[in-house]
């Protein structure tokens, strides 16, 4: 819900989630798949790194609603 | 039994556009289309119409509610009727907003719209009959609310949108049905397979429109959000492991990194010890740093928002969000990453 009414203010907005079901049930617009719950941007520094680095790239492309995004590696 | 009926100047017939300005008047017995309201009406009477410009009351709301609700109250009706506003976004709003403070003051009240006219989430509790987008619909509305209306003067029950005619308000009422959730579950799966779509819960979710890619990071304020619970190093604003009633924003001036010393999560809806060994894992905010270093964004904002999304009901978690969204705004952000469970 909060991805959803920060992106009704105009402002693009990424959701890293590892219930991208969930999120697109809601209704969030730019969603990256994290790898668990307990740790949705992974566990090390690597990991994670390429997982923000994926949602800034979604951040940066123009999407259909609902897009979910993989992370590869 | 008495009605009154509430129009804007246009269809009170006081003017155009160039009356919208005009502020409350009352008229005797029904006018405009409260007359084919009227020939509708069971067993009741259309004794006074209250009119008011779309202007007049979008600029001066609380002078006009005013009025028309002292109108409303010198003689109360058994039940207060109005539109049809169609497709009409100020008059929507104003009939929206009257039957609603009507309402809250104990006078049965049903308004008519568009059901995407903004005037229906300004209605409230009160109910609100769908109509066509224009006034083409007209002839149709008449009867329906006519019958919406009679009901409700005369005090009798509605039951469910579907049966009394009106747009669902979002309650629940329990009953006992008479096959078992299991049977029923069946004849929607088959009904379903026979290319008939039919739910008894509603969606009652909307849909926001993706707001268009940002062109060059490199160029963006980038604002970290989360709702995994995400705090200072003992919680000192107290946010709740469970149904939050807030948010916090915490500052991030100087923080390179959120060290485990310095921070945790409060989330009672999953377990919390990876998160704790390296906060990072909830908040990257070490990778975005890094990447703010790199210029790969222009600028990471000053402070981070979050609380915590567990068991917080969809009218809450809404609430945060536009209030988060507006200290965004006004910040100047221009992207954010939220992260969630």
């Amino acid at each position: 819900m909060l991805a959803k009414e920060i992106e009704r203010a105009g402002i693009p907005t990424v959701y890293v989630t590892s219930l991208p079901t969930v999120a697109t049930m809601i209704g969030a617009n730019r969603i990256i798949r994290g790898p668990a719950i307990t740790h949705p941007f992974g566990l090390d520094a690597d990991e994670r790194r390429r997982i923000v680095e994926r949602a800034f790239e979604l951040l940066e492309t123009e999407v259909e609603p609902n897009t979910v995004w993989e992370v590869a590696g | 039994m008495k009605a009154v009926h509430y129009l804007n100047q246009f269809f009170a017939g006081l003017g155009g556009e160039d009356k919208a300005e005009t502020p409350p008047v009352r008229l005797d017995g029904a006018v405009g289309p409260g007359r084919g309201l009227a020939a509708e009406l069971e067993d009741v009477d259309i004794v006074a119409t209250i009119a008011c410009g779309d202007d007049y009351f979008a600029e001066h709301e609380d002078e006009a509610l005013a009025t028309l609700l002292a109108y409303l109250e010198e003689d109360p009706p058994d039940v207060l009727v109005a539109g049809p506003a169609f497709g009409s976004g100020r008059y929507g709003y104003a009939c929206g907003t009257l039957v609603a403070a009507a309402a809250e003051r104990g006078i049965a009240s049903v308004a008519a719209m568009h059901p995407e006219n903004p005037g229906v989430d300004a209605a409230g509790k009160a109910y609100v009959v769908p109509t066509a987008v224009n006034v083409a619909g007209m002839r149709d509305v008449l009867p329906r609310l006519a019958r919406v209306a009679s009901a409700l003067a005369a005090g009798r029950e509605l039951g469910t949108p579907d049966q009394g005619g009106y747009l669902p308000r979002g309650f629940r009422r329990n009953y006992f049905a008479e096959k078992t959730g299991a049977e029923r579950a069946i004849d929607l799966l088959l009904a379903k397979l026979g290319g008939e779509t039919r739910t008894e819960v509603g969606g009652g979710l909307d849909r926001v429109e993706p707001p268009a890619a940002v062109p060059d990071l490199s160029q963006a304020l980038v604002a970290l959000v989360t709702e995994a619970g995400c705090v200072p190093q003992g919680n000192p604003d107290r946010l709740p492991a469970v149904r939050a009633q807030g948010w916090f924003r915490y500052d991030l001036t100087g923080e390179e990194t959120l060290s485990a010393a310095r921070y945790e999560s409060v989330h009672g809806g999953f377990d919390v010890t990876l998160a704790n060994e390296d906060p990072n894992r909830l908040v990257p905010l070490d990778t975005a740093r890094e990447l703010e270093r790199e210029g790969r964004i222009g600028r990471l904002h000053e402070a981070f928002y979050t609380t915590t999304g567990n068991g917080t009901p969809v009218v809450t978690s809404t609430r945060f969000g536009r209030e988060i969204a507006g200290e965004l705004r006004e910040a100047g952000v221009g992207a954010v990453l939220l992260s969630g469970t």
